[in-house]
This record gives structure tokens, sequence and C-alpha cells, in this order.
């Protein structure tokens, strides 16, 4: 089995993002694997525990994103490609999910695939499933437990959480999967890994090694045009404390409220 | 007749429409107002007609139907290559869908076959100069970030629930206005099988409500979300929680609110026991009124709040359960 983890590095998520001038400002705060990686990664390492093979984790970005793929490595994955070409500035899901579906065909041997449900900053959980068509897999989104897998068969069986609860699937590999955070606990990493994560080497994978033009990715080939951002506009008004002489007064004064508000 | 120009995918689960289809397209048929064009429901599933028939009731000018077995249950590949195959051979303008699970999946994997991308979880849409605009909200709603669309390709756009009207139904304009189209991809075609479901009858999801009553660290322990959970029935809300709360597994992550969780925006929030993090403000800050109970008064959730109660969460919410009770007559 080849297990691939797709991740992300985002800002965290404690940070504090400002706007000036069109220009998003996150201060000080660190770069970090995009939170919803974290199952992902988890489960790539507890696939390839049970059924043997390698996990590689695998991302697009900036150089700095090499240390994502670190802290993947640190946790259990057995190594890291990372995509890295100027002129993927500015791409779009639809061209971030070329560029991924490329580097998985270069690896070539993948079984399964999986992203964290979508990502912090961006927050659209477009990429999995754009990845999936362009590779003809079968995507199977918002994953909360792999019920069973048989790599013989080649055969998984999923539990995916709708609005109204679970739905049960099947599928043949290999497949695309995004997974949701009940399905599992994601790991520290372990000093042994934290030194193998120090000493590994990530390949890093320029445009041409992936078979693909310029003019396919990056801002050339953007179809969504970002016009501005702003700060949403701050809750009006100071907060109403209420305290009556006792309990049952005071709950009578929220009461009034809810009801005048007309939201009960 | 000419072809509508705005598409709206009505989501529905075993032949119900979920409600934020509604909204989608009541805001299509705003939008329609402002680019001279019609607007067509797009129904698949297995016995959809009657949800066709609601959809013209809601507005729509037509509706396009599909019947067939093999969407009786939602697979993204199948209803996917339906709507990309409508797509290539009609060109719409837009493809408009609510940001429910299922459509979201559905217009991400039909907007690459239509070689474009995906404006997902809109929470405005303006027309100027003839151009879509589409406001959405992105890290977790920190920022808010206004988009439009390149090229002549359709735009796929999703739109967050309860950030939009729901149209008033009224009588139906063009009751033969259903026109039935056929699957693209046979069954033996389709690698993933649905094999069952569990879910939870009666529960409101969390997405759609108009109340939530959610509860943190405060409430202690899994036994602490009682008073929590009835108040939300009191009031006929959903149940919510914060990370901590997830975390510390007191609940299950379907009912996480924040930036790793689900964003909400009902009418009413109530905050029980949350200090209110800023990735927890993230996922409720667009609720309508925000009503905060916590024992600490220098919580963070108060500077959000309209209303407070410091105290005791466990005195408190039986109190207001039971007094709201006795005026909603429940």
């Amino acid at each position: 089995m080849h297990i691939v983890a797709c991740v992300k590095q985002t800002p965290d998520s404690a940070a504090l993002i400002t706007v000036a001038d069109g220009r998003v400002n996150w201060g000080d705060a660190a770069m970090v694997v995009n939170p919803w990686d974290e199952y992902a990664i988890e489960e790539a390492i507890r696939l390839k525990e049970k059924h043997g093979g390698r996990a590689t984790a695998l991302t697009m970005g900036p150089e700095r994103a090499r240390d994502a793929l670190k802290s993947c490595i640190a946790m259990g994955c057995d190594g890291g490609v990372l995509v890295a070409d100027a002129a993927l500035a500015g791409s779009d899901a639809r061209a971030t999910a070329r560029v991924l579906a490329a580097a998985i065909q270069k690896l070539g041997d993948v079984d399964v695939v999986i992203f964290g449900k979508q990502a912090i900053d961006g927050d659209s959980g477009i990429v999995p499933l754009a990845v999936a068509r362009l590779l003809g897999w079968s995507p199977l989104s918002y994953v909360l437990q792999i019920a069973a897998l048989d790599a013989g068969a080649r055969t998984i069986e999923v539990a995916r959480l709708l609005e109204e609860g679970r739905q049960l699937c099947s599928a043949q590999l290999p497949v695309v999967i995004s997974v949701v955070k009940d399905i599992n606990e994601p790991r520290y990493p372990t000093f042994a890994g934290i030194r193998r994560a120090g000493s590994a080497q990530i390949p890093i994978w320029s445009l041409s090694d992936l078979g693909l033009d310029e003019q396919q990715v990056g801002a050339a080939a953007a179809t969504v045009a970002w016009q501005a951002v702003r700060a949403p506009a701050a809750r009006a008004g100071a907060v109403e404390i209420l305290a009556g002489e006792n309990l049952a007064n005071t709950v009578a004064l929220l009461a009034d409220r809810l009801q005048a508000e007309k939201v009960t | 007749m000419t072809q509508p120009g705005l598409w709206v995918y009505i989501d529905q689960f075993q032949g119900a429409a979920m409600s934020a289809s509604w909204e989608a397209l009541g805001a299509a048929c705003e939008l329609s107002t402002h680019l001279q064009t019609e607007v067509a429901a797009l129904v698949f599933g297995n016995n959809a007609e009657a949800i066709a028939r609601e959809a013209l009731a809601c507005g729509a000018s037509a509706a396009i139907c599909c019947d067939d077995a093999t969407l009786a249950d939602f697979r993204v590949e199948a209803y996917a290559s339906l709507l990309a195959s409508l797509v290539a051979a009609r060109q719409p303008r837009a493809v408009i869908a609510p940001a429910t699970a299922r459509a979201r999946e559905l217009i991400a994997t039909a907007a690459v076959e239509a070689g474009t991308t995906v404006m997902a979880d809109a929470i405005g849409l303006e027309v100027q100069g003839g151009v879509v605009n589409v406001t959405r909200p992105v890290y977790a709603g920190k920022l808010l970030c206004t988009a439009s669309g390149v090229g002549s390709q359709p735009l796929f756009i999703t739109l967050r629930p309860r950030a939009f009207p729901k149209p008033a139904v009224q009588v139906e304009q063009h009751p033969d206005a259903i026109e039935h189209v056929q699957a693209v991809v046979a069954e033996e075609a389709l690698r993933v099988k649905v094999t069952g479901y569990d879910t939870v009858a009666g529960q409101v999801s969390l997405t759609d409500a108009s109340i939530i009553v959610s509860g943190g660290r405060g409430v202690g322990g899994p036994e602490g979300f009682v008073p929590v959970r009835e108040l939300a029935t009191v009031l006929g809300g959903a149940m919510g929680a914060s990370r901590a709360a997830v975390d510390a597994g007191w609940v299950p992550y379907s009912h996480q609110v924040g930036q790793t969780g689900k964003t909400v925006a009902p009418d009413l929030y109530v905050a029980c026991g949350i200090s209110g993090a800023i990735q927890h403000q993230a996922g409720m800050r667009t609720a309508k009124v925000i009503v905060a109970i916590n024992k600490d008064r220098e919580a963070p959730i108060f500077s959000l709040a309209k209303y407070g109660v410091v105290g005791d969460l466990f005195e408190v919410l039986p109190a207001l359960s039971t007094e709201m009770r006795k005026r909603l007559g429940r």
C-alpha cells in the first residue's frame, strides 16, 4: 500500500488576522500544518501500520512549506514531496488540484490519497474532490471512519459524515478521501521521528518535473478574481449583563429579552 | 422560452429538500431580476418530481428533473457527471447551490469538469455592471473577500446556509415547466456503493438551526450537557459545543462549533460555560443574538454577547428552561 497525505501549510488558527490596504496580515503567527490535515496524516500512518507499505506527505507551496512536511515525517510519514515553483503563485483550487493530481501520478503506485476536510485559510474544501475527478478515482469525502480496507481485494468501506448522520459506503481502490475530525486522535511527533525529519531529504518537484505548463497554473490560469479583502463589521454594542435580585428574576429578565428579540 | 441562465441545485435527502436549498433558490431569483434571465431548479434523485414541483412554487421558472435509480442515494460521481453534461450542453451563466455537505461535493466536482472552480460558501451576491460579485468569508470568517469569475465559463457558487432568506411559497407559476432528463452514468460504472445510513431521527441540524445552545469546558463533563440539551429542546433548537468539550470526549464532533467545527448563523446562540476563544468566535460570530452564560465575567465571550448572565450554568440553565417552557407553553 502506498498512502499519500496531502497537506497545506497555513497560519495557526489562533492567528489574529488583520487587513490593511487590501492585504492580509497574520502578524507573527506561526505557520503550521493545517489542523484538519493532522487527521489525514494520522490516518495515513495508521493505514500504513495496519496494512504495510508507506505513507508519503505531499504539499504544494513555497520553500518554507518544507517545514510542514517535516512535521508529517516527525509524526511517522516515511517521506515527503514538495511541489514548489515560482509560477504557482496565485493558483486557485483547480490549479492546485491539477498540480497535486500530477504529483500523485508521478509517485505512480498510490492506492489511497487522504486530505483534511478543508484548509482553515481558504475554507472551501474543493481540492480533494477536484483531485479525485482529475485522477478519475473514487471520491469519499467527510470520512469519519475507515471501517474496512482489503488490500488484496482492493476494496474500502467508510462512514461519511453528512448533515443527517452517517452514510456508509464501499468503493474500489484507488480512492481520494477527505477526513473529518472524529476519525482519530492525531499523535504527537516522537523524539526519533523528529530526528528522522531533521535529516530527511525532501525532494522539490517543479512544474516541468510534473509535465505541466506555466499557463495551466498560477495567477495566469485563475478562474476566479479576488477583488477585495476586508475585515467583517464588528458587532455593535456592549453586552447587557442581566442580574436580578435572585435567580428567578435574572432568568425572567433574560427570557423577557429573548422574547422581545423574537428569537424564540 | 429562452433557456434559464441561472441554475439552482436543490439538495435533498430521502425525498425532502434541505431548507438551505430554498434559500439558494430565493437568492437566485433575486439575482435573476438584475441579470435579465430566469431560474431553473435542478432536482436529481429517485421519485424527485415532488421536489421539482415545490421548486416551481418557490419561484423557479422551470425545473430540470432527473429521476433514476442510480440517483436514489447521493453519489458524487453520478450526480456530478449528470450536472457536468447538462452544463456542457447548455452553458448556463451560473450554477448556484446550498453549501450543504452533498452539494459542496457536487459543485466542486462538476466545476472541475467545466474547467473552472467554485466560489464556495458565499454570504452575499450582487450584480455590478452585469458582473456577479460574490462575498465569502475566509480564515473562518475573520476576513471577508469579494470575488468574481474570470473568463466565459459558467460560475459555480455555493451559498452558506442561513445567509440568505427563504423565499415565500407562491402558487406554481409554470406547473408544466418540469423537464425530465436522463442519467448519464450506469450503475455498473459507479464504483462507490452506498450500503446504509446511521442517522439520528428528529435531530436539528446545526447549520440549519435558528436556535443553538452550546456548552463548553465549563459544563465539566458529559453529564454537564444534560441541562444544555434540555434548554435546546425547550427552545426547539440544536445543541452545539466548543472544541474543548468535543476534544474532552463529552459530545461527538458533529456538535462542534468553531474554526475546526461548523460555522453557524442562528437567530439565537446561547453560549454556556464557553470562554469564547477566537476559534470558537469564528464559528458563531454572525449569530443574530448571542447570549453568554458564564461564571467568569472576564471571559472573552462577553465582548461578543448582547446579553450576559454571570453565574453558574447549572443553576441558570434549569431555571431558564423552566421559565421558557412556561412562557412558550411547552
